[in-house]
């Protein structure tokens, strides 16, 4: 079976798996990442979302070969200790219910983010079409302002 | 009494002259059609038109997917760069190849048609002098339209869609035969309708 060094939340992360692999197997089976959820396995949820080179990814649909030494970034590489100005506005405005979609709407977020340091609702809405069966919508846009204000203040 | 019947032999004759005439237009125009490559581009507009094509030509800001050529899913827009709004990019989900396991499509630079290139609800006419028109084809000649059509990977993935999504109706090798045919015989437009 090929081998493939992977960048995970910047380590060197050797694996073995078939080309066509999806990351995500990849993250939660071989290397233990279990933040990163299955949700519908078809690109349409977005519960599998991860930063590729700062990029959002629905990694269910996304070959481990296609990744070569790109930068993959999951939730547990967001910060170290929970301390990322997203997860700190998650916790604040009290977005997650049963929490499963919360880590793909994270990282969707932390990529939106990347591309509009201040995004309008109508830049949330078009960036952010991960599913929440919880219907925790109105909050997850409220936390990105939330984040966005805090970076923002960093500068 | 003769006069009705001399009137009658004079119409037919007319109607005769006269349908002689539009046959003969007709095949005037045709022919003019073949030398022009009008009549290619008839056909070639069938596989323009086909969902595989135009899904992805819209005269919107979201694109098309499926035979059924239905709004993209999950409110998916066009954003600045054709290439779908910021943190959420064609790429977050269209990968180089399609992916078996989720089923979703991909090939290289996947992305939406510029505005410009919108063909959706076109006539042949339009579509044609709209692909021909270098102000909004992005300055493509006839020589580069027919690169970008025979050798584009994201053209060529029209052939090779994937599951549950249907090719265009011509086989490739015809369409690029018709492709080749059309430019050089002078890359000719049909007629408008009407």
């Amino acid at each position: 079976m090929p081998e493939f060094a992977l960048n995970v939340n910047g380590k060197r992360r050797v694996t073995q798996a078939e080309p066509d692999t999806p990351l995500l197997w990849v993250l939660r089976e071989q290397l233990k990442l279990t933040g990163t959820k299955f949700g519908c396995g078809v690109a349409a949820c977005g519960a599998c979302t991860v930063n590729i080179d700062g990029a959002a990814v629905r990694s269910c649909s996304f070959p481990v070969s296609a990744a070569g030494e790109r930068a993959i970034t999951t939730i547990e590489g967001l910060s170290p200790d929970r301390s990322h100005a997203l997860q700190r506005a998650w916790i604040a405005e009290q977005v997650p219910q049963c929490g499963y979609c919360q880590s793909g709407m994270l990282m969707a977020a932390n990529a939106l983010l990347r591309d509009i340091s201040l995004p309008s609702d109508a830049d949330i809405d078009a960036a952010i079409t991960n599913i929440c069966r919880c219907g925790t919508y109105t909050r997850v846009r409220k936390a990105i302002h939330h984040a966005a204000r805090m970076l923002d203040a960093q500068k | 009494m003769m006069l009705p019947v001399v009137a009658a032999r004079a119409c037919a004759l007319g109607a005769l002259m006269l349908l002689a005439a539009c046959t003969a237009t007709e095949r005037r125009k045709s022919a003019e059609a073949t030398s022009s490559g009008a009549a290619e581009f008839t056909r070639i507009a069938q596989v323009l038109k086909s969902p595989r094509c135009i899904n992805c030509h819209p005269a919107g800001n979201s694109p098309h997917q499926g035979d059924e050529a239905r709004v993209h899913d999950f409110r998916v827009t066009r954003g600045p760069a054709d290439h779908g709004a910021p943190g959420m990019n064609c790429s977050t989900c269209h990968q180089e190849n399609n992916q078996e396991s989720s089923g979703v499509p991909g090939a290289h630079h996947w992305q939406l048609a510029p505005m410009s290139m919108a063909w959706e609800g076109l006539s042949d006419a339009e579509l044609c002098r709209t692909l021909l028109d270098q102000s909004k084809n992005g300055g493509r000649s006839v020589a580069d339209l027919v690169h970008h059509m025979t050798e584009d990977p994201l053209v060529k993935w029209g052939w090779a869609p994937g599951v549950q999504r249907t090719p265009p109706p011509i086989a490739h090798e015809e369409f690029l035969e018709l492709v080749r045919a059309w430019a050089a015989r002078g890359a000719g437009c049909p007629d408008a309708p009407g």
